[in-house]
């Protein structure tokens, strides 16, 4: 293994002062300033915080208060707020909008002594699964300049992939964790519903949203979420329910895990390309000591089109409150409030958003509610007892990511449907509010390919454990794309 | 199932959006296939099986006592604000 490749090692090197956070960020920077004008992985660099953070971390690491993730250069996602710093959701509507607030995990990594180094680009209001939705400008694959990095958390995905920070926070509604994950060749993971708190994280679909991480490897997932997970009175949906301890978690053994393989996500639309590795990744498991059988859950094709009722609305009901009156975009010279209202809407957000507003706003309208949103929560229960019937008989479900690996930017972006079916096999997750990862698991023509883990609710120790058993055995997550030192620390620093 | 784009229009005077006439045909033919997509939902037996009202079995909302938790921020909210006077949000006048 490189030296210095994942946060775990980066943390010992920093303990071990074979580095300072000071260097270890302005390296990082420098990587930023060289692959910006390609990549578009950031919408802001805090350039100048980020060392003023650094320095404090190197006088706690100086000093013996050092915690495993002090000093260690990060990146959020633009939908997290933070206090004084743009907060814009990739979103021309909030492109003036200054956080006078830090999100829960915001407050978290900081505390626990992280730097951040800015705010990564992502799908508009996280609608999307290419990151070209982006009012900045869309963010280009690492791997392939040519096609996308996957959506919504597109920027964290392929800002991890050029190795600009060990970790970068994300979010998933339907797949913006794990789908980009996949197409970056990086580990992601969604944690169960409720797990993260949300507070201060811009609202999607509140019913399937949740904050998670990507990183280069599961057991940099386990120390990060270590430090973000947790109950959080100020987000509703937040559960007290104790967070184990992950590090201790990873190390269950593997022997007698029981893996059930999804049968419908082998079906048609599947490149062989993806399905080779996949098969591959569970035969490794085998090797391990798990159990694989096939398992059917007969509704889950469902999730799509559930999906595209339930998130709309929700977006329709949560995005109300940009009205340009209190904050964020305002039309110039309004004839009256409702001209001020309408045209700073229409202004200020862009063709995909409008796009599920209206669709939202129709599926939730006066006559279509039960047809809809009510027969949408319906079906969403019948996935949810699929999911639960499957997790009495195995232990973790796998199967691939997405039906693809990265596709070319523009290539889907006529035609909403071929976009949305990208998610196909990471929306179910949500609809059942559970725990699912992304690891890498092979290269197909030189482009990353995803394997997927889902656990029942709160099983987050046992998706991180199956995942580093694999990554101990394999060096997927290790791989970079052409160009990219896989070393955080080599090159720029002394 | 589809939407006229008469339809388009009313509805996203709903939604308080602005459309430009030009882009209601696009909205009509796009929204049209998200609920044609989505009609796959209708022959789908859900008998008596009750809405699901959150991911986790048996949670609940929680609510919390309507009570002042951090200070008066008037004036770092108002700073993001497109227009404010003496603390005030303005706006084009409601009434005359």
């Amino acid at each position: 293994m490189t030296a210095d490749a994942t946060l775990a090692s980066l943390s010992t090197g920093l303990r071990e002062r074979r580095y300072s956070s000071v260097e270890l960020t302005q390296a990082a920077l420098a990587r930023i300033a060289r692959t910006q004008p390609e990549l578009n992985t950031l919408i802001t660099v805090t350039g100048e915080a980020a060392l003023a953070s650094a320095a404090a971390a190197d006088r706690q690491l100086a000093a013996g208060t050092a915690g495993p993730l002090t000093g260690v250069p990060m990146i959020h996602k633009d939908i997290f707020c933070t206090t004084g710093v743009l907060t814009t959701c990739g979103s021309r509507m909030l492109s003036n909008f200054v956080s006078p607030y830090d999100a829960h995990i915001v407050t978290r990594l900081k505390d626990a002594g992280m730097v951040m180094l800015g705010k990564a680009n992502m799908d508009e209001f996280a609608m999307g699964s290419s990151n070209e939705t982006s009012y900045f400008g869309p963010v280009k694959n690492p791997w392939d300049t040519s096609r996308v990095p996957g959506g919504s958390s597109g920027g964290s995905a392929a800002a991890v992939a050029a190795r600009l920070a060990p970790l970068a926070t994300a979010s998933d509604t339907g797949g913006s964790i794990r789908q980009p994950a996949a197409l970056c060749g990086v580990t992601g993971i969604k944690p169960t519903y409720g797990r993260v708190s949300r507070y201060g994280m811009i609202a999607f679909a509140s019913s399937l949203d949740q904050a998670g991480v990507i990183t280069v490897s599961a057991e940099d997932a386990a120390l990060t979420l270590q430090a973000m997970a947790g109950f959080d009175p100020r987000d509703s949906t937040s559960v007290d329910v104790p967070v184990p301890d992950y590090a201790a978690e990873l190390q269950q053994p593997l022997a007698g895990l029981r893996i059930g393989v999804l049968r419908e996500f082998f079906g048609e639309g599947l490149q062989p390309a993806i399905e080779g590795p996949v098969r591959e990744a569970l035969a490794t498991w085998q090797r391990l000591g798990a159990t694989v059988i096939e398992v059917s859950l007969p509704s889950l094709p469902l999730s799509v089109a559930t999906y595209y009722v339930v998130a709309p609305a929700e977006a329709s009901s949560n995005l109300a409150r940009f009205d340009g009156v209190r904050f964020g975009h305002r039309c110039d010279k309004p004839r009256d409030l409702m001209d001020l209202y309408k045209r700073s809407r229409a202004e200020g957000f862009g063709a995909e958003v409008k796009r599920r507003i209206i669709t939202g706003t129709y599926v939730l309208s006066a006559g279509y509610f039960d047809a809809y949103y009510l027969k949408a929560q319906r079906v969403r229960a019948l996935i949810t007892a699929d999911f639960k019937r499957a997790f009495a008989e195995v232990d973790v479900l796998v199967g691939p990511t997405t039906p693809t690996t990265a596709f070319g930017l523009g290539d889907k972006t006529s035609d909403p449907i071929t976009m949305y079916l990208n998610d196909i096999y990471t929306i179910g997750a949500n609809m059942a509010g559970l725990p699912a990862m992304s690891i890498p698991c092979g290269l197909a023509d030189g482009l990353p390919v995803g394997v997927q883990l889902i656990g029942p609710h709160f099983a987050e120790g046992r998706l991180l454990a199956a995942a580093h058993a694999f990554q101990r055995e394999t060096d997927w997550h290790l791989r970079t794309p052409a160009g990219v030192s896989a070393d955080f620390a080599a090159g720029e620093t002394r | 199932m589809s939407l006229t784009p008469k339809q388009i229009e009313s509805i996203a005077h709903l939604a308080r959006l602005e459309l430009d006439v030009a882009d209601v045909p696009r909205y009509a033919e796009s929204i049209s296939s998200i609920l044609r997509l989505v009609s796959e939902l209708e022959g789908v037996n859900t008998g008596d099986v009750a809405p699901m009202a959150h991911p986790l079995e048996g949670q609940v909302q929680r609510l919390r006592a309507d009570a002042v938790t951090s200070g008066n921020l008037r004036e770092t909210l108002q700073g993001n604000a497109p227009q404010t006077e003496a603390g005030l949000y303005l706006v084009p006048k409601v009434i005359e």
